[in-house]
């Protein structure tokens, strides 16, 4: 509302320029470029996802939408044997988006692991959260990279009437149209590959990464910052036959570790799950807790270790009993408790006992790791990032593009996938409606929608991550308490999970 | 400003014994002195808006502009094959024209002085969108009003015209100002779905008539009926071009206390929504006047409906009060002696008052109309 009534008052958002492009030219000669309707820049996860979207939405049906990722089409003729280290926890809201154009059940026939129960706690002290559904729905699947994207790319295939996609090509120039119309100059976004061809379009997405391209044409400002933390990655293989449904991160001082159930014990990740009913399932596993291992292959995780650049860098070039050494000392050890955070936790526990007497979140011991997957550690290094606008006219951003985030949520690509359930549904309403695409009322919807949801998360994570940066112990006692506090109220934790899982 | 009041009811008199209704002595002796009373209504006007010189001409011109085209009507009743050679803007007010001339290039700008109108896309699209969509037994999707043909009378820049060519109607927009077609003709070719899709063309709705009679599935007037000199006239054309069954869709400002302190003051004269001189009170019109026209023309109204606009936000929102805008949808009639019957009727009462006035030429000329 505001940004309207400052833009009845005559100021429109412009495209300021940036470096070598220039914001405003006429075109009144390329009339015999391709004008698509829409043209997704960035053909990774949420990219693709957004091809893919609008590719099957009924109102897109006489559309054209065009999609350009930089590296080659990635065929994935059979599944591996070993698992990729780059998974992604998908949120039971990704999963019914992923589901609307048929991508899940690609994924199901694949493989994916459900995780029901989340197990949170600190380094430096005995308080810990759990999330669990009483209804026994899952709370998040934990899915490669590769098998989400080889899923996508089999539905973009299937609609290639609508979706063209290129890959190997990276666009190298965005031609903004004049803010206001102009008789001679096109009204749409030219763009310019790198072989030279080029394209026009009424609304441009960026989904390319938090180096944005499209974002830094656009000139829109971007608040970001880089975290003192690298994250490793790895597969890791687990030494007891635990069923292996239940995500692990404890916060050490250095940063978060996490550990991400890949594949069960009976060597399978999900086909089983997906044939029985799943609590029939995981009873029949508590009661075999203790009997040997019957079957042949081994229960796999992921990890995720964020931690400062030195550590990170050591850790990746150890060798391998080392690094399995300090996985499990991370985990298991209680060197960081000191005497005083721990009676103040434990008066806490007493008094919340006292109040809630029949509910006790039984603490359960993490699994310990036997070996790691040779060749899997890989590092990346983090941090924050927030574009100002999600939208100029004709131009969204999605992803990574808009926001980036720690993972010790695990909301990264779900914060994408929500940027594109809501603009497709912003745009299919459009399309019906007869509006032009790249207009800025319906835009400006979805950039309120997301920013909302967004932010907050943003800023909770920004927040929990610093809080637990640090072994300072009036810090300690307050996120103890805090932590045992919140456990403690059930209908505060049913929130966070429905927020998170959006 | 009560001043207005009494002017508007004075005009509303002067519209209603113009309808079907009131064809007693005391309308007559209305009638009679009823160039004294347009005389009158432009000096009120003048009181009222002071210090607006091209107002003082266009009313001047409005009021010979009105008695010419009476003139012109009754050459057209007689003489059916004189309607070929009438002045081609019976119903085009001249006024008007120069005022939307002076906004031709603004039309694209959404958040310039036609925001209002590219808001109210919203709502009219979908309008005529799902009303169209009843009688389409299967469409296709993404391109649900295929097959239709639609005019769009007063396309002005194309604004609602283009939503309709999206959905994949083939629209032909008419707009007297060719300043208007030309910035619509200009924004439609840098698309080229849009391009074979829409037509445009600078002309008035009288002088398709003929080469386009009955040949609509749809004829859309947004926000014209306001701005015509004769509404009778020009539903009747609408009426014509009207395949059997086909929907006329009317958007317009009703003719009330409230529209004229909304509509006319805080819009124009202080909030800036619309551009100053662009409503005429006096040609508002409501609902009934309306439903009332298009019943006589053999087209039965199947919806009246109101919308708000939001200043704030900028949107606009459906209401069930009709007092501010409404929106209305009439059907065709799919039987034909529905518009000779109203003719007959309108012959016959002329033929009489004929008999009953004085000599008077210029009386003849009111009658006629």
């Amino acid at each position: 509302m505001a940004a309207r009534l400052v833009s009845r008052c005559g100021a429109v958002r412009a495209a300021p320029h940036s470096g070598p492009l220039v914001s405003c030219r006429r075109w009144s000669g390329a009339s015999t470029d391709t004008v698509y309707d829409v043209v997704v820049s960035g053909g990774g996860l949420v990219g693709a996802a957004m091809a893919c979207a609008l590719g099957y939405d009924i109102h897109f049906h006489d559309k054209k939408i065009l999609l350009l990722e930089a590296g080659p089409k990635k065929v994935l003729e059979k599944l591996s044997e070993t698992y990729s280290n780059r998974v992604s926890s998908i949120s039971p809201g990704s999963a019914t988006l992923l589901s609307s154009f048929g991508a899940w059940d690609h994924i199901c026939n694949m493989r994916y692991r459900a995780f029901r129960r989340m197990q949170v706690w600190d380094a430096c002290s005995e308080a810990l959260i759990m999330f669990d559904k009483d209804n026994l729905d899952d709370m998040g699947y934990i899915v490669e990279n590769d098998v989400i994207m080889h899923a996508l790319t089999k539905q973009l295939e299937a609609v290639s009437d609508r979706v063209t996609v290129l890959y190997r090509s990276k666009a190298i120039r965005y031609t903004w149209p004049c803010p206001f119309p102009m008789a001679d100059s096109s009204p749409w976004v030219h763009i310019t590959l790198g072989d030279g061809s080029t394209f026009q379009t009424k609304l441009l997405i960026g989904a390319d990464g938090h180096n944005s391209g499209v974002r830094q044409a656009a000139g829109i400002q971007n608040v970001s910052w880089n975290y003192d933390q690298s994250a490793v990655v790895a597969t890791l293989h687990l030494s007891e036959a635990t069923e292996n449904n239940v995500a692990w991160q404890r916060f050490l001082p250095s940063g978060p570790i996490a550990l991400l159930p890949v594949r069960g014990p009976s060597g399978q990740s999900a086909h089983m799950h997906a044939a029985f009913p799943l609590h029939f399932l995981s009873a029949f596993f508590w009661f075999q807790g203790n009997l040997p291992r019957l079957f042949l292959s081994d229960t796999l995780s992921s990890l995720v270790w964020s931690t400062s650049h030195e550590h990170a860098a050591e850790l990746v070039s150890m060798d391998e009993e080392k690094f399995v050494d300090a996985v499990n000392s991370a985990f298991w050890s209680d060197a960081d408790h000191t005497d005083f955070i721990d009676t103040a936790g434990a008066m806490l526990q007493y008094a919340v006992s006292l109040l809630k007497p029949t509910k006790v979140s039984a603490r359960q011991l993490p699994p310990s790791v036997a070996r790691v997957d040779a060749k899997s550690r890989v590092l990346f290094p983090l941090g924050l990032g927030h574009a100002a606008e999600y939208v100029r006219p004709r131009v969204a951003l999605i992803g990574d593009a808009a926001h980036r985030v720690h993972p010790l949520a695990g909301q990264g690509v779900n914060m994408g996938f929500g940027d594109v359930s809501s603009l497709a549904h912003h745009l299919s309403t459009a399309a019906f409606n007869g509006k032009d695409l790249g207009s800025m009322s319906h835009l400006t919807g979805y950039e309120t929608e997301r920013q909302r949801h967004n932010t907050v998360l943003l800023a909770a994570t920004d927040l929990l991550k610093r809080l637990y940066s640090t072994s300072a112990s009036p810090l300690v006692l307050l996120r103890t308490w805090g932590l045992q506090a919140t456990n403690a109220v059930s209908p505060l934790k049913e929130q966070i999970m429905a927020f998170a899982s959006k | 400003m009560w001043g207005g009041r009494k002017l508007g009811s004075s005009g509303g008199w002067f519209l209603r014994v113009l309808g079907p209704g009131g064809w007693n002595t005391k309308a007559a002796r209305r009638l009679i002195s009823s160039a004294v009373y347009v005389k009158n209504q432009l000096s009120w006007t003048l009181q009222i808006k002071p210090g607006i010189f091209n107002e003082y001409r266009t009313i001047w011109f409005k009021s010979y502009r009105m008695i010419f085209s009476c003139l012109n009507r009754i050459k057209s009743f007689r003489y059916p094959w004189a309607r070929l050679y009438s002045t081609s803007q019976t119903t085009v007010d001249s006024g008007e024209v120069k005022t939307f001339l002076a906004l031709a290039h603004k039309w694209w700008d959404e958040q310039g002085v036609y925001a209002p109108l590219h808001s109210m896309n919203d709502l009219r699209v979908p309008f005529i969108r799902d009303n169209l969509l009843k009688t389409i037994p299967n469409h296709q999707p993404g391109k649900p009003l295929l097959g239709m043909k639609i005019l769009d009378v007063g396309c002005g820049g194309g604004l609602l015209t283009e939503p309709l060519g999206r959905l994949g109607a083939s629209v032909i927009g008419i707009d007297p100002v060719d300043e208007n077609v030309k910035t619509a003709q200009c924004h439609k070719s840098f698309d080229p779905v849009l391009d074979k899709r829409i037509e445009y063309r600078v002309c008035s709705l009288e002088e398709i008539v003929e080469e386009t009679a009955e040949t609509f599935d749809a004829v859309v007037a947004s926000e014209v009926v306001e701005h015509v000199i004769d509404l009778e006239t020009f539903l009747q054309c609408c009426c014509q071009v009207l395949k059997p069954g086909g929907s006329l869709f009317i958007t317009t400002i009703n003719k009330t206390q409230l529209s004229y302190a909304l509509g006319i003051v805080f819009s124009e004269q202080i909030a800036g929504i619309v551009p100053k001189g662009t409503h005429t009170w006096e040609k508002f019109v409501s609902p009934e006047t309306l439903e009332s026209i298009l019943e006589s023309n053999g087209l039965s109204v199947q919806t009246v409906v109101g919308m708000l606009y939001n200043p704030f936000s900028g949107y606009w929102h459906w209401s069930e009060n009709t007092s501010l805008n409404y929106a209305a949808h009439a059907v065709k009639s799919r039987v034909q002696e529905h518009p000779t019957s109203a003719e007959f009727v309108l012959k016959g009462e002329t033929e009489e008052l004929q008999a009953n006035t004085c000599t008077n030429p210029a009386v003849h000329e009111e009658l006629k109309k």
